[in-house]
């Protein structure tokens, strides 16, 4: 069974998680979006 | 030992104070990694070149056989997503999480030493079957644990999952070749090399993502969140069996409704460049149309957040009324856009379309959640997505062999698609009657509290608790 303890999540632990995901898909989407520019060149 | 039951559900129940907001993140390492999927055509032509190194020589790959590695890893998606549906959900996320990292990068793994060896049914094995599974199991592994964690937003929670599917293409194509690139010499063409590491940074990015994920302890609820007393007519508080919900007509009418808008979506998506460029030769250049496939794709991703969020706040079926009316106005009107040469009306025309096909996958969890309960929402899910299965092969045949059709019937090219979008549209109002069918999950389908089933594994169904 689960302990009943304090798992208290810090907002650096959020910013860890976030930022795990975050900036490669924001790097991605920089990429896919410089391509993009070229159907309005 | 003590790793397997690290995986283990009880072992995944969050403690007091662990924040939700930890769970999206957790359930995009999962969908970032899986979504390379739509990124695989990048080793098409690297992959036709492993003997011959700078041009095909006799005894490489064709492009007809590589195409079979996707197609079956997609039918390996809907079916591992069916069959091991109700496993996902009693085991718990952690779990499924785990075998999915395992299959995937397995998958890749096998891959390599079938491009070592030049052994093409060991790349169909590797990426195709067991990649395959691990695309189905990874989908719906987070979708009923993202639902209990956001009763208030549960649109906008699976939204947000299911958009790190329609990114991960974005993170997997320049990552590819840049690797392709590293790895490539005089010599030799670096295929196995890139799968490899792409299989090692993707099993790393799925581990963390297992390690993260928690599931509410029973009872949990978010702070301030009050269940509204008394319950809206399309949103059960009861739960219905995974095999009983395919007794039920909703099921049928919502898998028709998914089919219906990822046909229509899905057939365009593939064949958006050379349509662009068909549609108005001259104006869209192949460069243009390369940019005009990777706007779609951003567009394609944010719908999945957007159109899911919003159904949070005007209901599923009312969303995808919207889907299927905007869609249907939008469809009559690309004929239209080509034949006053408007290239911007064309693409805001398929813009918005892409950003509904999107949103079609996103928001269909939550629809099943309302119709079905939470308990077995992952389960039914996965058996739906064969849906999206049956649209992959409806969606390309209806685009590419009427466009066939028209052009060897003497047709200009330029208006080889319109019989096409008048029969999407069409399409469309066929999803709108289902929709439309859609009521409330007649209540002998509900599971009660004395029901044997509803002890697997250990947690009492809704209408038990109520």
């Amino acid at each position: 069974m689960a302990s009943t303890n304090q798992e208290g999540t810090t907002t650096l632990q959020l910013a860890l998680a976030w930022g795990f995901v975050g900036v490669p898909l924001a790097l991605g989407v920089l990429q896919t979006l410089i391509n993009a520019m070229k159907l309005f060149q | 030992m003590a790793l397997l039951s690290f995986l283990d559900r009880e072992h995944t129940v969050a403690k007091p104070g662990f924040s939700r907001w930890m769970v999206p993140p957790a359930a995009l390492c999962v969908h970032l990694c899986i979504g390379q999927a739509y990124a695989l055509s990048v080793f098409n032509l690297p992959m036709t070149k492993l003997i011959g190194i700078t041009q095909s020589a006799p005894g490489d790959w064709k492009l007809t056989e590589l195409g079979w590695i996707f197609s079956i890893a997609m039918v390996f998606l809907g079916g591992s997503a069916a069959v091991f549906g109700r496993w996902v959900e009693d085991g718990g996320p952690r779990r499924a999480m785990f075998t999915a990292a395992l299959c995937w990068a397995g998958g890749f793994f096998l891959s390599a030493i079938g491009v070592y060896t030049h052994t093409l049914w060991l790349i169909y094995i590797g990426y195709g079957v067991l990649g395959g599974c691990g695309l189905g199991i990874g989908y719906i592994s987070p979708v009923s644990t993202l639902i209990k964690w956001f009763p208030d937003r549960p649109g906008m929670a699976t939204g947000m999952a299911i958009m790190g599917f329609g990114g991960g293409a974005f993170i997997a194509s320049p990552l590819s070749v840049w690797l392709l690139g590293k790895f490539t010499t005089a010599t030799h063409v670096g295929v196995a090399e890139t799968f490899i590491v792409m299989g090692c940074i993707y099993f790393f990015f799925m581990i963390v993502g297992s390690i993260i994920v928690r599931v509410p302890a029973p009872g949990w609820k978010p702070e301030g969140y009050v269940a509204p007393a008394t319950a809206a007519k399309l949103i059960t508080k009861n739960d219905v069996f995974v095999y009983d919900a395919l007794k039920t007509p909703q099921f049928w009418l919502i898998w028709w409704v998914l089919c219906l808008n990822v046909t229509a979506g899905i057939g365009v998506l593939g064949q958006a460049s050379a349509m662009s460029q068909e549609m108005f030769p001259g104006h869209i250049t192949p460069v243009a149309a390369a940019g005009f496939v990777g706007l779609m794709s951003l567009f394609n991703m944010g719908g999945r957040f957007f159109w899911a969020s919003t159904s949070d706040y005007i209901g599923r079926r009312n969303t995808y009324f919207v889907f299927m009316v905007l869609g249907f106005g939008l469809y009559c009107t690309v004929p239209y856009t080509g034949s006053i040469g408007s290239v911007v009306g064309f693409v805001c025309c398929f813009l918005v379309i892409i950003s509904m096909y999107g949103g079609g996958f996103s928001t269909v969890p939550a629809y099943l959640k309302d119709m079905f309960g939470t308990r077995y929402v992952g389960a039914i899910h996965g058996m739906l997505l064969t849906a999206w299965s049956a649209a992959g092969i409806f969606g390309p045949v209806l685009v590419n062999y009427i466009r066939e059709y028209n052009v060897t019937h003497g047709v200009p090219k330029a208006q080889a698609y319109n019989t096409t979008m008048y029969i999407m549209a069409g399409l469309l109002v066929i999803g709108f009657i289902c929709n439309f069918l859609v009521k409330a999950v007649d209540a002998r389908f509900h599971m009660k509290a004395s029901d044997a089933r509803a002890k697997e594994p250990g947690i009492a169904p809704a209408g038990a608790r109520a």
